[in-house]
């Protein structure tokens, strides 16, 4: 797993109110919701975030609600792969159960600049930037985690399950 | 053996697994399977699956109590949608606009069980831990998962010990607990972890406040919280037949993660301000910031004992000019009895605006939007920037008492200068 795109840089504590707010979410369509996603926290990324894009923050990230669109916006939007220091628990667990790339960095937060162009090798364990001059360390993602991943999402890992029950 | 968390215990029992420790990997089953509007998402992915029936509809609980009654037609539809799918998928445990808030509905119905594993597409299922079950939060793709197959991973979390001892101060509630708590933890201080609340204190905990201290324990990112169930929790469940698992607690020599002591004596009225749980300090901090909105309401503090000591501040008092007091009681079943006592007539009488059972404005849908610029002091859970409408609005979290003094004076005040001692 890699992708490639620029870095989208937040702090600590990104609440899920911030990726997509409530008011928002009596309409599920992914491209509504994209359309204001992390309008709390930036009123540019809606605007300007492009296909393969990278967030990168800080701790606690996707605090707050359970709300799953928190991870619809961001993948509709474009997000290939968020990394940051730590996960709210529901927020990490959805990314995962919708193929959403979810990273645990020590330092990318404090060693890469928004709008910087990067490369995420996820078998390698690093983020690089374009410029090589900077090159984090990424968490392994754990095995339990990457079998859902590598699926595409929950509803494909399952459905992939329950195929290979009917056939033994 | 070492001895074990109440964690431990429950998850080892869910997934079938003897002995299972922290930090383990397994999967579980949960008693029940509990979602809300969102199950419109839930039926969605179930759909995808291609399963047809749910692995044992009969743990499936579902209630509309976000949007309620709906504010746009894309919520109607929704709400009409579930329905249907209720109906189709044979969900009984159905509770419908009007009912109450979830995690009030879990509890108050018996649905809630000590020793139970319950899952919830909603953060603030960790609330149920009130009554000794493992409750936690996920989200819907994973509910839909969880109706398809009957369980799903979990990481047996590390377990931190909180006890409260003490008696509380004249104005000081669980809610001014729990902000202290917040103050020392922070907003993930509890990241991955249960929370377990122990000390002579929880002895005098009434379960409205167990409640509350599980409740607001999402808010420091504690995947459950738990009070282990005693005497205040089993006599509710007296007749009701075999609890389904048996109520557990940590042995003594479990290995614990942290423990943290608490003297709830010392703890005064505690505020929350803008734009998160840890910018909390004593309401003296606070006192004087003008609010334009006050709300009573939410799976934090909707309930009767709530209702109770707001009404006590509001009697033969008048809302401030200029201050909008919204009060939403947490159920159906509350709102009759506040009724019944009396509090609702106090509540308008003071020019107070009762709204229907539900999640009411909490989570700026509708039902009291804040306009830019505008301050409102709230009993619920979360001041997240945005969070309630505008972005250039601002929450401060407080208890129901604080929040009623604050309604009166219009501007945020010390609960204990119009509390009557006897509360």
């Amino acid at each position: 797993m890699s992708s490639k795109g620029r870095v989208w840089r937040f702090g600590d504590d990104v609440n899920t109110d911030l990726i997509i707010p409530g008011r928002y979410l009596d309409n599920y369509d992914p491209a509504h919701l994209a359309s204001h996603a992390m309008e709390g926290a930036s009123r540019q990324f809606a605007k300007n975030v492009r296909k393969g894009d990278v967030i990168v923050a800080g701790r606690n990230f996707g605090c707050g609600s359970s709300r799953e669109q928190a991870v619809v916006a961001l993948k509709q939007a474009g997000v290939s792969a968020v990394l940051a220091k730590s996960f709210a628990r529901i927020f990490y667990r959805n990314a995962v159960n919708l193929g959403l790339p979810v990273v645990i960095s020590p330092d990318a937060c404090d060693l890469f600049i928004d709008g910087e162009g990067v490369i995420i090798d996820m078998s390698e364990g690093v983020m690089i930037s374009e410029s090589r001059r900077v090159t984090s360390r990424i968490d392994p993602i754990p095995d339990h985690v990457r079998k859902i991943l590598d699926a595409g999402g929950l509803v494909p890992y399952i459905k992939e399950a329950l195929a290979r029950r009917a056939n033994v | 053996m070492a001895g074990r968390t109440l964690a431990e215990k429950i998850l080892s029992r869910a997934s079938g697994i003897a002995d299972a420790k922290a930090g383990q990997i397994v999967e579980a089953a949960p008693d029940l399977a509990l979602s809300h509007e969102n199950t419109f998402l839930v039926g969605k992915s179930f759909s995808e699956l291609g399963v047809g029936q749910i692995w044992d509809p009969s743990r499936v609980v579902v209630v509309l109590d976000h949007r309620t009654p709906a504010n746009t037609i894309q919520t109607a539809a929704a709400h009409a949608r579930i329905r249907q799918l209720v109906k189709e998928l044979g969900i009984e445990k159905f509770f419908d606009v009007g009912e109450g808030i979830c995690h009030q509905l879990l509890i108050e119905r018996g649905l809630a069980k000590p020793g139970q594993l319950i899952l919830g597409a909603d953060s603030h299922t960790t609330t149920a831990g009130a009554i000794g079950a493992f409750a936690t939060g996920i989200g819907a793709t994973e509910m839909a998962g969880v109706w398809a197959m009957g369980s799903l991973w979990l990481k047996i979390p590390e377990t931190i010990l909180v006890s409260l001892n003490g008696h509380l101060a004249h104005g000081c509630f669980p809610k001014d607990v729990s902000l202290h708590l917040a103050s020392v933890l922070g907003p993930s201080g509890a990241e991955y972890k249960c929370i377990e609340f122990t000390g002579g204190h929880i002895i005098d905990t009434t379960i409205s406040g167990r409640m509350v201290l599980c409740n607001m324990a999402a808010e420091m990112g504690a995947k459950a919280a738990v009070v282990p169930a005693d005497s205040t929790v089993m006599v509710r469940y007296i007749g009701c037949g075999p609890l389904p698992c048996d109520p557990v607690q940590s042995d003594p020599d479990a290995s614990f993660e942290d423990k943290l002591d608490v003297d709830v004596s010392k703890i005064p009225p505690m505020v929350s301000g803008p734009h998160q749980i840890d910018k909390v300090g004593s309401v003296e901090k606070f006192e004087g910031v003008s609010v334009d909105q006050a709300f009573i309401g939410t799976c934090t503090n909707g309930r009767l004992e709530d209702l109770v000591v707001a009404s006590s501040i509001l009697k033969g008092r008048k809302v401030a000019l200029g201050c909008r007091l919204i009060v939403v009681p947490a159920s159906r079943t509350v709102l009759e009895e506040a009724i019944d006592m009396g509090l609702i007539q106090t509540i308008l009488s003071a020019g107070g605006i009762v709204l229907p059972p539900g999640c009411g404005p909490c989570l700026g849908a509708h039902e009291g939007v804040l306009a830019p610029g505008e301050v409102c002091i709230s009993s619920s859970n979360r001041n997240f920037r945005g969070r309630m409408g505008s972005e250039e609005a601002e929450i401060y979290l407080a208890s129901p008492a604080t929040v009623a003094a604050s309604a009166i004076m219009g501007k945020i005040s010390d609960p204990r200068e119009v509390l009557s001692n006897e509360l």
